[in-house]
């Protein structure tokens, strides 16, 4: 007697096509293991439901990084991109950041043609209603429509459709974003794992018809005039075009009138939603409400893609009910006449705690079940997506019985948002910032390379020729740095006359190029015209020798500041470690600890409530274990 | 691989002929060398290890704080298994204080509470049925290190520092969060509004480390040099202002010939007494080294004893005393001592030579006792020092601290004048927040986003 449902045996599952779950299947495909990617909706992989941009302070430092690894997103985008920017371009380099804005369809077309056709993965529409869990281990999972999948590991990349529910007004939809179906299921299955779930909830505006703008009334926003583009792969030549444009324009104190004076029906003010939101990316009546000093708000109008008319009204995220809605739109200087073409929505859904996760982004209590993107609590693309990538390889590595790819804090912005989710307990959707990283002088968008392609390539995702065209770069940094700092530079009329020009103090003996440099009204790049001897380089490797040289001192101190942090994320804690039995622990330490159970020292100072007496008394147990493992041999 | 660290590690409450500074880590020896001068010029560095060498402590200013002998031990055979280094030098809280500080100056950090016991067993120097205990140490000693900094920080302290620290956190939240939303908000000319904030953390911080000595006068006691010729009787009057044969008293001259301290109360008030070789000239080679170091202890005295014997005239000395005394701008009294006898000097003699309180006196008798502790309460109880709420900063590490806050200030307002953008800024303006955080016993946490999402509207 056969069954009568399908029964499949796959390498990896990937629950979910969104940005993390493409980065996931596309990690575990490309590292040769067969991979299957579930999507509600195989009509929006990799869809952007909010925001039309990729990048962004620090998420473009974030699409970098995941480049490095060996990622898809920063080809994505350098391929679809219809305007871009250099934000904080005239702060220093560590806070310098790309974003792009994309055609959003364009965008989802193209990363649905590499899944389709990397090998060993398929893209499957269903939806997965339980998951498969034997002996505190994974073994695969089932569909809604009875069909079982038996995999060695899975990642959940659920984003926001698990038991969404969209809000504007009194109107509420049991659907994810756009009306697409919703994952009902899935949450029961994961309680029924004791996996604790908890409820967030974002936003977005609403869009309208270009036709109707009057940009007469609105400033324009061009793109920059030299592209550089995210992937490392990527040549900058190829990708000058010509860009188009976004709109700024204002809130005003009619629009804010109105807001006040109907308040009261705003889901969020009336009780209606009870999901926590992020404070980050307010909607436009609680930056009202909040901040009641202001007397107008920015609007950037962004177009959706070439293929649309919509424009999305970045800043003006709301769930007010249509009528109020269109009163709000219709009193913005430029949109009196707009035709309104989707409304702003609140979204709700369930994720999880992620300090339920390793740093691995394993479950701690499931094995080779790994989570990555919105269900972790995280918001954005980007943050999604550098999560797909180490989950999606982990993933890997699991079904491969090797060591996790685990990155830290000092090496990496996927390092933060990942040691932030499953070590501090976030109380709203989680965005990356520039403050969030300790050390960000040395994580800039410009090295990612130097920092993650070596990782890329031991897991196999980097080939051998990008990784020594990697190697290459940093040498002919290194040298071009030596070069800078031994190349003396004596008082000559042209370097005096160079000086002059830029209003720098003159030389009163000879100098090095490199001193020159660190002037801070000098650069690299203005020193060319004294130094005869300077070899043709790519302009990467120019922009990293000025950075490296000027910021020698900030860079050097912060290094000696990641070398006393990795000292403690060296020092590992045995899984096994009964906390009951450390003698003198703080209660709410012993709590949070055997909770936690944090992976290293060094996470373990991190979580709230942990002192640094706890850590004292925790060092001194491991180390009395450790010697007594060690007579007991 | 660990920072060095530093404490005194014999005990202050009591009394000790000496007393022991210990430097423990890598950089133990360095350390040492930067503040030890020996008579021979020989480096530690250069020592063998487990040896023990004669020598100077010089402080942050290059003067002489202390002779001492110093004992450099290298790892791995050394109580922590780190270089360690010992300064035995003079047992009183003063001295050790001084060289403790001399030695932070030079790189060290204050050590934690137990952490040279710590330090040992982790690097497998104790045994494990000692590791228990040593828990046990750390858990008191940081039970008592809470309820001793809630006491200290209490008022206007920690209202000050709190202060500092929320102004920081304003203008590091204002520049965060401009760099992270460039297109909603600008940072027009920045550093020059930061710069003038950043200017007046600075001289409060400054204050409250000037304040530092003030609280050292509560803590510790008003450092007193008793000064006289030899024989003018100021062993006596220490003695009878400690009640107790401290020092030793015979009619020999130049018998006092170290510095003792004692710790007296005199109308409530607290005085360090730092009894000295009699001042006289002298060839000597023990007796001289007495005799400058009392003019030495001058230097950091709050106020100085000078002893003249009423019964005999003034000779070169004390024309030559009183010279110096006018010229250190130490307050000072002058007591006309042993006028029991037959007084050969009379007090409007000594009033047009010194310009200060002068005093009829008797060390045996007490008599004019109560005029000495009248003028003291006069001048140091009043004003100031006897406020309740006054700003007092005992503790080495919160010196530390405070010292390490002001660091990271002042590369704020040199990062400012080289013109660098503002995210430079932010770097070390949240090191100076963690620093004061850390007096206060504060984690960082959140504090940062928490302050941008609360003060500036962000986002899309």
């Amino acid at each position: 007697m056969g069954s009568h449902f399908i029964e499949e045996y796959w390498d990896v599952i990937v629950v979910g096509a969104g940005h993390a779950g493409c980065e996931a299947a596309l990690a575990s495909a490309r590292l040769g293991l067969e991979t299957i990617c579930f999507t509600v909706s195989c009509d929006s992989i990799a869809m952007m439901p909010c925001n039309p941009n990729v990048g962004g302070t620090s998420k473009g430092h974030l699409v970098r990084e995941l480049d490095a690894l060996g990622g898809e997103m920063g080809k994505n985008i350098d391929a679809t991109f219809i305007q871009s920017k250099m934000l904080n371009a005239s702060k220093g380099p560590a806070v310098h950041s790309l974003r792009a804005q994309a055609d959003k369809q364009e965008y989802s077309r193209r990363m649905r043609r590499v899944l389709e056709n990397t090998d060993h993965l398929l893209v499957r529409q269903a939806e997965v209603s339980q998951l498969l869990i034997e002996h505190g281990r994974i073994i695969g999972v089932r569909t809604l429509s009875g069909g079982t999948y038996y995999a060695k590991a899975v990642v959940l990349a659920t984003g926001v459709y698990l038991k969404s529910r969209c809000i504007f007004g009194e109107t509420s939809y049991h659907t994810g974003p756009n009306g697409l179906m919703a994952a009902n299921h899935l949450t029961d299955s994961l309680l029924a794992a004791d996996i604790s779930v908890r409820r967030f909830k974002t936003g977005t505006p609403a869009r309208v018809d270009r036709r109707s703008i009057d940009f007469s009334k609105m400033t324009e926003q061009f793109g920059d005039e030299r592209i550089v583009p995210f992937s490392f792969t990527t040549d900058p030549d190829k990708i000058q075009k010509k860009q188009v444009s976004c709109w700024l324009t204002y809130t005003n104190t009619e629009t804010h009138k109105i807001i006040r004076d109907n308040i009261d029906r705003s889901p969020l003010y009336s009780g209606r939603i009870h999901a926590t939101g992020p404070r980050y990316c307010p909607s436009i009546e609680d930056k009202v409400m909040k901040f009641a000093d202001k007397d107008r708000h920015q609007i950037f109008i962004e177009p959706e893609g070439l293929y649309t008319n919509e424009m999305y009204l970045s800043g003006f995220s709301s769930s007010m009910p249509e009528d109020v809605q269109y009163a709000m739109i219709h009193s913005v200087a430029g949109l009196e006449h707009a035709k309104i073409v989707r409304n702003a929505y609140a979204i709700e859904y369930d994720c999880i705690d992620a300090t339920q996760l390793k740093e691995s982004l394993e479950f701690k209590s499931v094995a080779g079940l790994f989570a990555a993107g919105q269900i972790n609590g995280s918001s954005g693309y980007e943050e999604a997506a550098a999560q797909g990538i180490i989950a999606g390889i982990n993933a890997a590595q699991y079904a491969k019985g090797k060591m996790p790819l685990i990155i830290s804090r000092s090496e990496a912005y996927i390092g933060v948002l990942i040691d932030d989710l499953v070590t501090k307990q976030t109380t709203e959707p989680y965005r990356m910032m520039t403050s969030r990283a300790e050390y960000r002088l040395l994580l800039r968008q410009d090295n990612a390379d130097e920092r993650l392609t070596h990782y890329g390539h031991a897991v196999g995702l980097i080939s051998d020729t990008r990784m020594n065209q990697t190697r290459h770069k940093q040498e002919e940094i290194n040298q071009e740095i030596e070069r800078m700092a031994h190349t003396h530079v004596g008082t000559k009329p042209e370097v005096e006359s160079l000086l002059q020009r830029f209003g720098s103090q003159r030389l009163e003996n000879g100098t090095t190029l490199a001193e020159l440099i660190r002037r801070p009204e000098l650069s690299y790049e203005k020193l060319a015209s004294i130094d005869p001897q300077r070899p043709v380089l790519p302009a990467a490797v120019q922009e990293e020798v000025n950075i490296r040289i000027k910021y020698e001192g900030y860079i050097r101190r912060q290094q000696i500041q990641v070398r006393h942090f990795e000292k403690l994320e060296k020092r590992l804690i045995p899984a096994d470690i009964r906390y009951d039995d450390v003698y003198g622990l703080r209660i709410e330490a012993l709590q949070k600890l055997s909770a936690m159970r944090p992976r290293s020292i060094g996470q373990a100072s991190r979580i709230s409530g942990v002192s640094p007496a706890d850590i004292s008394v925790l060092l001194v147990y491991l180390e009395k274990q450790s010697r007594s493992r060690k007579t007991d041999v | 691989m660990e920072d060095t660290i530093a404490a005194i590690s014999t005990n202050l409450s009591g009394p000790a002929g000496i007393g022991i500074i210990r430097v423990s880590g890598e950089d133990a020896i360095a350390i040492a060398d930067r503040i030890f001068l020996s008579p021979y010029g020989r480096k530690l560095k250069e020592a063998a290890s487990h040896t023990i060498h004669y020598g100077k402590v010089l402080d942050a200013d290059g003067r002489v704080c202390d002779e001492c002998l110093v004992s450099v031990m290298r790892a791995p055979h050394t109580y922590t298994r780190e270089n360690v280094v010992e300064f035995n030098c003079h047992g009183g809280i003063l001295v050790q204080k001084k060289v403790l500080a001399s030695v932070i100056a030079a790189g060290a950090r204050p050590a934690q509470p137990g952490e040279f016991t710590r330090r040992a067993f982790l690097n497998g120097r104790i045994d494990l049925s000692q590791a228990e205990a040593v828990m046990d140490l750390i858990n008191a000693k940081n039970s008592w290190a809470v309820s001793a900094s809630v006491l200290q920080l209490s008022g206007r302290l920690s209202r000050e520092l709190e202060e500092i620290r929320d102004g920081i956190l304003d203008h590091t939240a204002r520049i965060e969060a401009a760099l992270d939303d460039p297109e909603h908000m600008e940072l027009v000319n920045y550093g020059s509004i930061l710069e003038k904030d950043v200017e007046r953390w600075e001289s409060q911080l400054n204050a409250l480390l000037e304040h530092a000595d003030e609280g050292r006068i509560l803590k510790e006691g008003i450092r007193t040099v008793i000064l006289g010729r030899t024989n003018a009787g100021k062993s006596s009057l220490m003695n009878l202002l400690s009640g107790a044969d401290r020092a030793i008293v015979t009619d020999v001259a130049g018998t006092t010939r170290d510095i003792l301290e004692e710790n007296v109360t005199v109308n409530g008030l607290s005085l360090l007494l730092m009894d000295t070789a009699g001042i006289r000239r002298t060839d000597d080679i023990v007796e001289k080294i007495g005799v400058e170091k009392a003019w030495g202890a001058v230097e950091d005295a709050d106020l100085i004893l000078y002893v003249i014997d009423s019964s005999q005239t003034l000779e070169e000395e004390d024309y030559s005393i009183i010279r110096r005394l006018k010229e250190s701008g130490v307050f000072y009294i002058t007591l006309l001592n042993k006028n029991d006898l037959n007084a050969r000097l009379k007090k409007e003699d000594i009033k047009l030579l010194l310009p200060s309180p002068v005093i009829s006196f008797s060390a045996r008798t007490g008599d004019g006792m109560d005029e000495l502790k009248r003028i003291l309460t006069e001048k140091f109880a009043s004003g100031a020092l006897q406020s309740n709420d006054q700003v007092i900063i005992t503790n080495e590490r919160h010196k530390y601290l405070l010292r390490e806050a002001q660091k990271s200030l002042n590369n704020v307002e040199k990062s400012i004048r080289d013109g660098l953008s503002e995210d430079f800024f932010t770097i070390d303006l949240m090191g100076a927040y963690t620093s004061l955080g850390m007096i206060l016993g504060k984690e960082i946490e959140d504090d940062l986003a928490d302050r941008i999402f609360s003060k500036f509207c962000m986002g899309k």
